[in-house]
């Protein structure tokens, strides 16, 4: 049996769930830490969270399938000194539960961190009702809210460590399908930080989650036209960094943001706001232009619904050319 | 001693009256209605330290029918949480005397005033609560509004499979609601029955005879292995008369100065 105690991660490249690292680091922190307990409502095989519930149920408290009470009592449980680690599908945490997240947890100021997976077209087969694709909006709009959206499995589990440290509300999307791990073990995830990734001149994408490796692409597509194109890692939506922003648009003027997400109201809405006030500059939204998602394989709803890396270079093409 | 308690809920009366007059606004109704199970809960049942508003093992109260605050911000105050003068900013900009509860005030446990989110917080301090072995007790004071919501069911089902026995649930059932009396907008049946059947003991009290209510707490402390729910038979806006049974007075209602004068001197307290 491996010791749970030191954390292992997985190598640049590899094809990995972030939901994986969930249930990895989940295990890890059962070992090393009491502070924090752990909210399921019947979905952990669905979040990947399993592991810790077969290997730790002494951490775990079940609500069943009702996710307005688990949401609730997770601001009760916090009032207590833990820290509630609560974690469902994005469409009942951010939506359903949302009131009950919004009034009893932030408005409180309960610390209390809620992890959900199956957000996005990222979900693939489940369909349009399991691609929640307003998670970034509706927790935005909630004051007080930290809003994270790792890029992949080894960011996710140093961004779990972050928000345990962390004090106050923070919401946190867990990938579901595999995604290529982009950084290693030595990456340094800071909440409120955008990361560089690959600097360029000509143009920049800002992207999140599982955007992140298609920018990254899209970036090396472009390169071969003799386009420069820096790519940015915007794991914390809120707050947006906007020091990152204003310089990515003094720099190299246009911007293109890509995201999992409705156009409206996700981390290119958040980006625009930054701009208008800041430096503005022309952009471009890549993401799922105000529309339902539908079943498919996450491989193949990307490029139909326009956000795979081919629609993230020509989202940079369109920008230079206007420019 | 009990005439002492009974001083005590008529005082309480007295602030939140006065309180909702000068916040020209407010609920009396509710106010009135659950006054006596406040004073029973936090001059006779509760342990809690007004100079230490945090301690985390304090027994806790969450009024889950939130528009009622008038009551409970005046049953902090002749507690000691803060003054009984700071009651009468309640709803003014310049005070932190929120329309509806808020956490950040001395001695609230939980935000409320959207109904049917009390309950389960209160079951999240229990389960807390249990994790740590701590021996505190839950308190959570419904209305009827918030037995039609659906999530205070969800922790009503919760709370009785995990067998939360030091989480009291306290059903003010005063039978009126925001627009007409709850038979009419939505009646729910016997809800005793409905209750107990996910696993809960209940009781039903007189939620006026505080010494009925202070035996009833003491069962539910004594009934292991069981949340407790006590149905507490209430009559809207008691003490006064003129406002007793009266759906107008559910609130947000403005109370003129004769209004208040005959309020007071009806309850003695003028």
């Amino acid at each position: 049996m491996t010791d749970q105690s030191i954390l292992s991660y997985w190598g640049p490249g590899e094809e990995v769930s972030v939901r994986d690292a969930f249930g990895r680091i989940l295990v890890h922190m059962a070992e090393t830490r009491a502070d924090w307990v752990f909210l399921d409502a019947d979905v952990a095989g669905g979040t990947g969270a399993k592991p810790l519930i077969q290997a730790r149920p002494d951490r775990v408290m079940q609500f069943g399938i009702a996710e307005q009470n688990m949401m609730a009592a997770a601001a009760g449980v916090a009032d207590t000194g833990l820290i509630p680690v609560v974690s469902t599908f994005a469409a009942f945490g951010c939506m359903r539960a949302h009131e009950q997240f919004r009034t009893a947890i932030a408005y409180a100021g309960r610390n209390v961190k809620l992890c959900c997976s199956h957000h996005g077209l990222d979900v693939g087969p489940d369909g349009a009702t399991a691609q929640m694709l307003e998670d970034l909006a509706t927790m935005r709009a909630i004051p007080d809210v930290t809003v994270i959206s790792p890029a992949d499995a080894n960011e996710f589990m140093k961004a779990f460590a972050a928000i345990l440290d962390h004090e106050g509300p923070v919401y946190m999307r867990i990938g579901r399908s595999p995604t290529r791990v982009v950084y290693d073990e030595d990456h340094d995830f800071t909440i409120g930080k955008a990361h560089r990734i690959r600097d360029g001149k000509d143009v920049t994408v800002f992207a999140t989650g599982v955007m992140v490796p298609r920018a990254l692409d899209a970036a090396v597509a472009l390169e071969a036209d003799g386009i420069s194109v820096r790519v940015v890692n915007m794991s914390t939506i809120k707050p947006i960094d906007r020091d990152e922003v204003v310089a990515a648009a003094a720099e190299t003027g246009g911007i293109v943001s890509a995201e999992d997400h409705n156009v409206l109201g996700g981390m290119g809405s958040a980006i625009a706001e930054c701009l208008a006030e800041h430096h503005p500059a022309k952009m471009r939204f890549v993401g799922v232009k105000d529309r339902f998602g539908k079943s498919g394989e996450h491989t193949n709803l990307p490029a139909m619904f326009g956000i795979d890396a081919g629609a993230v270079a020509q989202a940079c093409r369109d920008i230079l050319k206007s420019q | 001693m009990h005439m002492g308690l009974e001083e005590t809920a008529t005082a309480l009366r007295a602030l939140s009256l006065r309180a909702i007059h000068s916040a020209r606004s407010g609920h009396p109704g509710g106010s009135l209605s659950v006054a006596d199970i406040l004073t029973a809960l936090y001059f006779e049942i509760m342990r809690v330290k007004p100079d230490e508003p945090d301690w985390i093992d304090r027994d806790r109260l969450i009024l889950s029918k939130g528009h009622a605050c008038p009551a409970l911000y005046a049953a902090l105050a002749m507690k000691g949480y803060f003054s009984e003068e700071h009651v009468l900013g309640l709803r003014h900009i310049d005070s932190d005397m929120e329309g509806h509860p808020d956490f950040r005030i001395a001695g609230i446990d939980a935000p409320s005033g959207s109904l049917g989110m009390g309950l389960s917080q209160g079951l999240g301090m229990a389960m807390g609560g249990r994790y740590q072995n701590k021996d505190f007790r839950t308190h959570v004071i419904l209305g009827d509004g918030d037995l039609q919501e659906g999530n205070t069911w969800e922790a009503i089902m919760a709370a009785g499979h995990h067998k939360m026995d030091s989480l009291v649930a306290i059903y003010d059932a005063n039978k009126l609601q925001g627009d007409a009396p709850v038979k009419v907008q939505l009646d729910l049946g016997d809800v005793a029955a409905k209750v107990a059947q996910f696993g809960w003991h209940t009781i039903d009290v007189d939620g006026h005879d505080i010494s009925a209510l202070k035996a009833a707490f003491d069962e539910a402390k004594a009934t292991k292995g069981k949340p407790t729910f006590m149905v507490a038979d209430t009559i809207k806006g008691k003490g006064v008369s003129f406002m007793e049974g009266e759906l107008f007075w559910h609130g947000s209602v403005t109370m003129s100065d004769q209004q208040l004068e005959d309020a007071l001197k009806e309850l003695g307290n003028d």
